[in-house]
């Protein structure tokens, strides 16, 4: 039934212009290969980890934004959530990558979990509002609880453990490509259950009550209840970006909390393409190269990635993966 | 202690007042048009750098009075060439737009005036205490309250006897049917973002005059302003205005008794109201949804 309306309602179903395979193909070919041919474009390999993180947040959002059609303007709280549950057991608990990540995913998606139900009836611009607004009570928190946080500073004096399987141990406390693989193991993983969720009856629909929320409750779908799991599922996502960012830096700040991040997953999500399943990953890897590129010629980088921000809403809405799709359906 | 709390309740009335002044420009906006304006902000901000420029010339109550009308110029400006266009698009669209031109604002803020900090010279007589026992207590402080609760009534006042106000009102309710009677929107919208941006630029003269002038002033009373939107219930303006007041003297009063917890009171009261009644204090059925 659910499926019917999902066909019905989203043209976008039709045979793409490249087969998925070979989209897959060339996805996982350049990030399996990014250490090697990084370096020959003067990037280096912490900035692809960067990307593969960034870029699972916008794509764990994108579920909520781009397949269910809820704005959500505070992904940043479970992002910094989740880096400074991963930092704080690290710190304060025990020394132990998996568990760290699994503290800090629980945290955050927890946390996007019960705010969920307090807003879930809420639309568009007012959604959008109550979400910014919790996300920042969790940046005062972390800014103002200075013994516990490292407040302003953020949480420093942790550090990623080495992973032991049984006789085996990965040593993933350097830099450098052993780390990077381990990034992108979690990433494939996470990116693997996005997908299998997006395609099962359940994304069917979230896509149903993004094109018409009326028809879909006439259908029996539970509006309500499968937007806060829509909301709730893209927030574990997220929390689980964030474990990764503290990881990546060994480092946790407030400003992996503030409003200004969770706009830039929603830029990311819009830039490469909110309809589309890759869109935001490739919206990740345009605005970290952009940012890491500017923020090293000028310090007025800020009106430049705002300016972006404004050329990308009024000349390029669909984003670029959105602009080829609409290329390829003419 | 009486004196400490008589202290604070004066500061929670003008940290209110601000709050006020600022909620109410962006509920106007929010309420009609249906955009959040993230650069709400950073219009006070120019409201209060343009006196700073204006004051040398026009002295302290001639910027008092122009640079509001020229934030809203600069407002009008800034609707007819980028926000009108993103009013039938997708809400996340306006979001961007505001949020991407309010970094674009505070750079160049910082570029014209400068990183750091800039007073705003005030005539002598405001910056006396009113007497020696509340001697916390500038002329300054009573002349700001009064301006707000003018303002205020100004603004009421606007939107209860003019037409452009009725107009404004009935929008807010149903646009649709307010087009459908001749109305041009398109006109009313603009109008109502620059007035909208004119009471940011006059809470900033305002603030410019007690906490000087930097780039992100408006930064710290952004997400007040949000929460006093939604605590006061989205649609009514007297919601908005007592949403204001309340979490201005609630964070006051927190900072008596426990300081460290003064920012996290005001969200304490969003998540309460949010649980007990979603639609805010005040605000309409149906209005959130």
């Amino acid at each position: 039934m659910s499926t019917d309306v999902a066909t019905a309602a989203v043209p976008a179903m039709r045979r793409p212009a490249v087969p998925q395979w070979a989209r897959l193909v060339v996805i996982w070919g350049l990030l399996i290969t990014a250490p090697y041919w990084l370096p020959l474009l003067g990037g280096y390999t912490a900035l692809a980890g960067r990307v593969l993180v960034f870029g699972l947040a916008a794509m764990g959002l994108n579920l909520l934004l781009g397949f269910t059609g809820v704005l959500s303007f505070g992904h940043a709280a479970y992002f910094g959530l989740g880096a400074y549950g991963a930092g704080l057991t690290l710190r304060f608990l025990v020394h132990s990558t998996p568990l760290a990540m699994l503290a800090g995913t629980l945290l955050g998606g927890l946390a996007g979990t019960l705010f969920g139900l307090l807003i879930v009836r809420r639309r568009g611009v007012y959604f959008a509002m109550c979400t910014i607004a919790f996300g920042q009570l969790w940046y005062y928190l972390a800014y103002s609880w200075n013994d516990f946080t490292g407040g302003f500073d953020g949480l420093r004096d942790f550090h990623r453990e080495p992973i032991g399987f049984g006789p085996l141990t990965l040593d993933i406390t350097a830099g450098g490509p052993q780390f990077y693989y381990f990034l992108l193991a979690v990433f494939a993983i996470a990116v693997t259950l996005l997908g299998l969720l997006v395609r099962s009856p359940f994304g069917h629909t979230l896509r149903a009550i993004r094109e018409n929320e009326r028809r879909a409750r006439f259908l029996a779908i539970p509006v309500e209840r499968q937007i806060w799991l829509s909301f709730s599922i893209s927030c574990f996502f997220t929390a689980l970006a964030g474990t990764l960012y503290a990881l990546l830096n060994n480092f946790a700040d407030p400003l992996a909390l503030h409003y200004s991040l969770s706009g830039y997953f929603v830029v990311m999500c819009v830039m490469g393409g909110m309809r589309t399943f890759w869109g935001p990953l490739l919206g990740a890897t345009v605005f970290v190269v952009l940012q890491d590129y500017i923020s090293s010629m000028t310090v007025n980088w800020m009106s430049f990635v705002g300016a972006t921000f404004v050329l990308v809403v009024l000349f390029f809405p669909r984003g670029l993966l959105g602009m080829r799709r609409l290329r390829g359906s003419a | 202690m009486t004196q400490v709390i008589l202290f604070n309740v004066t500061n929670g009335l003008i940290i209110g007042a601000f709050y006020v002044l600022m909620a109410l420009g962006l509920s106007l906006i929010l309420n009609l048009s249906n955009v959040i304006n993230f650069a709400h902000g950073n219009f006070l901000a120019l409201g209060g750098y343009l006196a700073f420029t204006l004051s040398p010339a026009l002295g302290y109550w001639g910027a008092l009075l122009v640079s509001p009308l020229l934030t809203a110029v600069i407002g009008l400006a800034v609707e007819r060439l980028m926000i009108r266009r993103v009013y039938n698009r997708d809400p996340v669209y306006s979001l961007l737009l505001t949020f991407g031109f309010a970094f674009v604002m505070q750079d160049a803020a910082r570029y014209i005036w400068g990183p750091n900090g800039l007073p705003l010279g005030l005539p002598d007589f405001l910056s006396q205490p009113i007497n020696a026992d509340l001697f916390f207590i500038t002329w300054y402080r009573v002349f700001m309250v009064a301006v707000v609760i003018t303002a205020v009534l100004g603004l009421f006042g606007f939107l209860r006897f003019t037409q452009v106000g009725i107009r404004i009102r009935a929008g807010t309710l149903d646009l649709e049917t307010v087009a459908s009677l001749g109305v041009n929107i398109s006109l009313l919208r603009t109008f109502n973002f620059a007035l909208g941006c004119l009471l940011a630029g006059l809470s900033g003269v305002l603030a410019a005059g007690q906490i000087g002038l930097n780039p992100n002033m408006g930064d710290d009373l952004l997400m007040p302003s949000f929460i006093a939107i939604i605590v006061g219930g989205v649609g009514s303006l007297i919601g908005t205005l007592f949403g204001g007041l309340l979490i201005g003297m609630a964070a006051a009063l927190t900072t008596v008794f426990f300081p460290a917890a003064s920012e996290a009171v005001i969200y304490a009261i969003m998540m309460i109201v949010l649980l007990l009644r979603p639609r805010g204090l005040m605000g309409e059925e149906g209005m959130m949804s």
